[in-house]
């Protein structure tokens, strides 16, 4: 019968392809434009770096020559020992502390739990130099506590340690507290109804519905440690690791080739890493339903005090380490002559690059919010949003995710090769503000890339059906409704770029020139050449920064919400 | 019981394809329908969609008529939504043809047809106040501030909004959402409407209210127009024609009584109302045997031959059981096996031969139930129509 109504119309059935409108060609020169920038400011600099790392001086290929050399070489081949064993000390011991403290924050009923959780994300707004810097006034030759470490040198595996768990546990804690925060009241209810003792529930219901969370937190802890180059920069001494190797065959010895085969042997970690965090993430299964109760702890007397004086200690140390460091800024000549000064600020008498650095620093993280926001957040809405080309997005899907595995030290190395190619036309923009601008938008990209594709998915996949169906051009459509929809994602995105573009050190430290030196940079400088005080004036003013633009973005979020966003509320 | 009906509705669609038939599945009945006058709006034709190896769509032709009110219909995953987006250019079709108004749009983008298009979630702009979201296909066409301004109070009038344009969408309601977006559809006046499950988010009470709502807009203004549906209550009250589809392919075109007096497969008959399936063989002209009776019908299909195994289908409410005393043919003695109490009426499941397998569903007004002493474990005689009973041919 079907036959019959072909034949009636006598038209064969031939295959048809949908003529691409205006906006689609528009769409998919977007969407190549964002591959073409992500190879050229990811992977081809990656390439390059690899393939260094198999030549000689000359640019001639030597195989693995260079490699041999390096296991060869005990000084050199014992970091990745010294990394490791710092990187998983760390981790157990950050994770161990955050996940107590985001347990009182989730599941006690204490007091000041906002003012706990506002604290602990103080370490974000600071260099990861910044703990380093406290430790040497606090534990130092001539510390404050010295005495506590009871004959330990501050200098090495100790000093690394503590500034890494400083700096990565507001980043563990935030994993958990999210895996926590998605608890169904339900379960706990059926387990207490069935009998189970505290301990029981605690091992039977809280961890299994964590675990993916705990992981998570693992990895990215060990990643961030394992990376780490400010913390063993200032208070390693003669404990090597990985990232600092890199910097010392680079800027040390000239050696080229070097740098490159330690920033492999360094990216083999990170990438294991990133890889087991995805295989495992991808095996979570949503745990909370629409139907789910969300957890309300209950009060108890015992159990909340005592999570009370647990997170007031952590706090208290947060503090303290932070506030060590703003005050010994302030010193005029520690420990000779303690009165309190602004002689420590005044840096334009002293090495490393003055309050000139500062201003660029401002500038950098200014540039880097603003375009990197546009770059990250177009890029993703054309490439969830164009129809049909799936190769091009599943690639470039790939190369949004690659920037997280890849430590900040290698990007750096990789664009000093990459852009400092003679024969590349790109090598303008070395030693330029846009090269710090572009490795950074680069380094920081997957996160920024997740932020906005979640909010993306959020948002009515029909918006675009409904745009065209009104003739209206999917620009317009994207200007007019998307971004507003989508602003407190972008203010997000905007707010987590400038910070990281402020107190980050690793990429830059190898990309920048005398007149476009930054704030993080200085500091480190400045604490090399044995300026303390000023290297912790500078980490303040940095601090100070990040601060001020928390609050004004916390008070634009709050604004916004208030008015443009007034259709958020019935 | 669904499920059984979908593959015996599979199997029997090859079936018996007289003329009549035939012509009513690819909905041309020109000589009996009003819409003969119009012109053909809409022409669809052998339209095929692939996903991968799952063909959505299988060979489907339709002729949409000028003004006319069309529904599609069918359980989930009968390609009935997927029909609608190829239409509107938003998931284009593998192959085949589609014509609008005498042109050939079946490579057009959407961007470059002529429809307006209502979806399940409204997909309403959420930050634009009710009035700019009417107004955002407007604002593109060159139209000035005034005229705008004045054809969005027409519209939110239309839709019996007219002073709701400063709310946020999320301040309305459902129902309210559903004609906002109604509204900004038909802003730019197209020539094609199309609706997908528009109805389905709402409370059985707004949607039985907007269901004449939309239809008498549609009529006041004319517009061809398309509705997805699964729901046979809101496609019987809404189209003039409805599609059946099931599994990819068309199983029948046809006004809603046609489509309900006289389905064209099993499954159509299952799928719209209830409908009572007895496995019989055809015992000569127009009679059937089923069970321990002998049936007269006046539908049986000219095709088969004495011997054939068919199925004989009846619906609950047309099996009659007052004045049955006196009539000599197609009636049957049965037993009340059980009784549903269904608020309006009662359903009883009847067991004409004893045995539970061969159970028939029967209808009964309150009344009835009262009058005649209906009550479980009774028995009661039975007269089955013989213009009721509808003949499909068994593979």
């Amino acid at each position: 019968m079907t036959d019959a109504v072909i034949t009636q119309r006598g038209l064969p059935a031939a295959a048809v392809t949908q003529r691409l409108s205006r906006d689609d060609w528009i769409m998919r020169a977007f969407v190549v434009l964002v591959g073409v920038w992500m190879f050229v400011v990811v992977l081809l600099p990656l390439y390059f770096m690899m393939s260094k790392s198999v030549q000689d001086p000359d640019g001639n290929f030597v195989g693995l020559a260079n490699f041999r050399e390096y296991f060869a070489t005990p000084a050199l081949s014992y970091s990745i020992h010294n990394s490791l064993y710092i990187a998983v000390i760390s981790t157990i011991i950050t994770v161990s502390l955050a996940f107590v403290y985001a347990y009182a924050l989730t599941r006690s009923a204490m007091r000041a739990k906002g003012v706990f959780r506002v604290i602990a994300l103080f370490p974000l707004l600071a260099p990861s130099l910044l703990p380093a810097i406290s430790f040497v006034y606090l534990f130092g030759k001539q510390g404050v506590i010295t005495w506590l470490l009871m004959g330990n040198s501050i200098y090495g595996p100790i000093g690394i340690v503590m500034g890494e768990v400083f700096y990565t546990f507001p980043h563990a804690m935030m994993i958990l507290i999210v895996a926590l925060a998605t608890a169904d009241a339900r379960i706990y209810e059926a387990a207490i109804s069935l009998g189970a003792s505290k301990p029981r529930i605690f091992f039977t219901v809280t961890l299994p519905a964590i675990k993916y969370g705990l992981v998570s937190a693992v990895f990215v802890v060990f990643t961030l440690v394992i990376t780490d180059f400010g913390i063993p920069k200032v208070i390693g001494g003669q404990f090597n690791v990985l990232a600092v190797d890199i910097y010392k065959q680079v800027i040390g010895q000239q050696n080229f080739e070097m740098g490159a085969v330690v920033s492999v042997v360094l990216l083999i970690p990170a990438v294991i890493a990133f890889v087991a965090d995805r295989i495992v993430q991808r095996r979570q299964v949503a745990l909370i339903t629409s139907s789910s109760v969300p957890y309300q702890p209950k009060p108890s007397a015992l159990f909340d005090r005592a999570m009370f004086a647990y997170c007031a200690l952590i706090a208290f140390m947060i503090l303290g380490i932070l506030g060590m460091a703003v005050f010994a800024s302030f010193v005029t000549f520690w420990p000779y002559n303690m009165s309190l000064s602004l002689n420590n600020y005044n840096f334009d008498v002293m090495d490393g690059g003055g309050w000139e650095a500062y201003w660029n620093s401002l500038r950098m993280a200014g540039y880097t919010a603003l375009f990197g926001t546009i770059i990250i957040f177009t890029g993703a809405y054309m490439v969830e949003k164009v129809k049909g080309f799936r190769l091009a997005r599943n690639v470039i899907q790939f190369l949004c995710m690659l920037p997280m595995a890849v430590p900040g030290m290698v990007l750096g190395l990789a664009y000093i090769f990459f852009f400092n190619h003679p024969d590349n036309p790109l090598g303008v923009i070395y030693g330029t503000m846009t090269i710090l601008v572009i490795v950074t938008i680069a380094h920081f990209y997957t996160v920024s890339h997740l932020t906005a594709m979640t909010a993306l998915k959020q948002m009515d996949p029909e918006f675009e059906s409904v745009s065209a169906s009104l003739k209206v051009p999917v620009l317009k459509t994207f200007l007019k409704v998307t971004v507003p929809v989508c602003l407190p994602a972008i203010l997000d995105i905007s707010i987590y770029l400038f910070v990281n573009a402020m107190t980050t050190v690793s990429a830059v430290i190898f990309l920048y020139a005398p007149e476009t030196t930054l704030a993080s940079i200085a500091a480190l400088n400045m604490d090399d050449a044995g300026d303390v005080a000023p290297a912790a004036a500078m980490c303040t003013m940095i601090v100070l920064a990040c601060a001020i633009v928390r609050v004004l973005h916390a008070a634009a979020s709050h604004g916004l919400e208030r008015t443009t966003q007034a259709w958020r509320k019935r | 019981m669904k499920q059984d009906a979908a593959i015996i509705g599979r199997a029997a669609s090859g079936v018996s394809a007289n003329e009549v038939e035939m012509k009513a599945r690819r909905g041309m009945l020109p000589e009996e329908r009003p819409e003969a006058s119009r012109e053909v709006y809409l022409r669809i034709e052998n339209l095929t969609k692939k996903f991968g190896d799952f063909t959505a769509l299988r060979d489907v032709s339709l002729d949409i008529y000028d003004g006319e009110f069309v529904c599609f219909l069918g359980p989930s995953g009968c390609g009935k939504t997927t029909l609608l987006r190829a239409i509107a250019g938003l998931d284009v079709q593998t192959s085949g043809r589609i014509e609008q108004a005498g042109r050939d749009i079946s490579s057009l983008p959407a961007s470059e047809r002529d429809f307006g298009i209502v979806f399940q979630s409204y997909a309403l702009f959420p930050n634009l106040k009710v009035k700019k979201n009417v107004a955002y296909g407007l604002e593109n066409k060159g139209l000035g501030r005034q005229e705008i301004r004045a054809r969005v109070a027409e519209l939110l009038e239309l839709v019996g909004l007219p002073d709701q344009g400063d709310k946020y969408p999320a301040q309305l309601s459902g129902g309210q959402q559903q004609r906002v977006a109604l509204a900004r559809a038909l802003a730019t006046s197209p020539g094609l409407l199309l609706l997908d499950e528009p109805l389905s988010a709402l409370d059985a009470k707004v949607r039985a209210y907007l269901r004449h709502e939309i239809k008498a807009l549609q009529a006041k203004l004319d517009v061809t127009t398309i509705m997805v549906t699964h729901d046979q209550e809101e496609a019987l009250t809404m189209a003039d024609r409805i599609v059946v589809m099931n599994h990819g392919v068309i199983e029948q075109v046809g006004t809603p009584e046609e489509i309900y007096r006289h389905p064209a497969s099993p499954f159509v008959g299952d799928f719209i109302g209830s409908m009572n399936f007895l496995k019989g063989r055809v015992a000569g002209d127009g009679r059937v045997q089923i069970v321990n009776h002998t049936l007269e019908t006046t539908n049986m299909p000219a095709t088969v031959a004495p011997g054939t195994e068919v199925l004989v289908c009846i619906r609950p409410e047309d099996i009659v059981a007052r004045n049955v005393d006196g009539r000599e043919s197609n009636v049957m003695d049965a037993t009340v096996h059980e009784m549903e109490f269904l608020g309006s009426f009662y359903r009883a499941r009847l067991l004409p031969g004893g045995h539970a397998s061969d159970a028939i569903q029967a209808d009964f007004s309150i009344n009835l139930v009262k009058d005649l002493g209906v009550r479980e474990g009774g028995s009661l005689r039975v007269w089955l129509p013989a213009d009721r009973l509808i003949v499909f041919q068994e593979r």
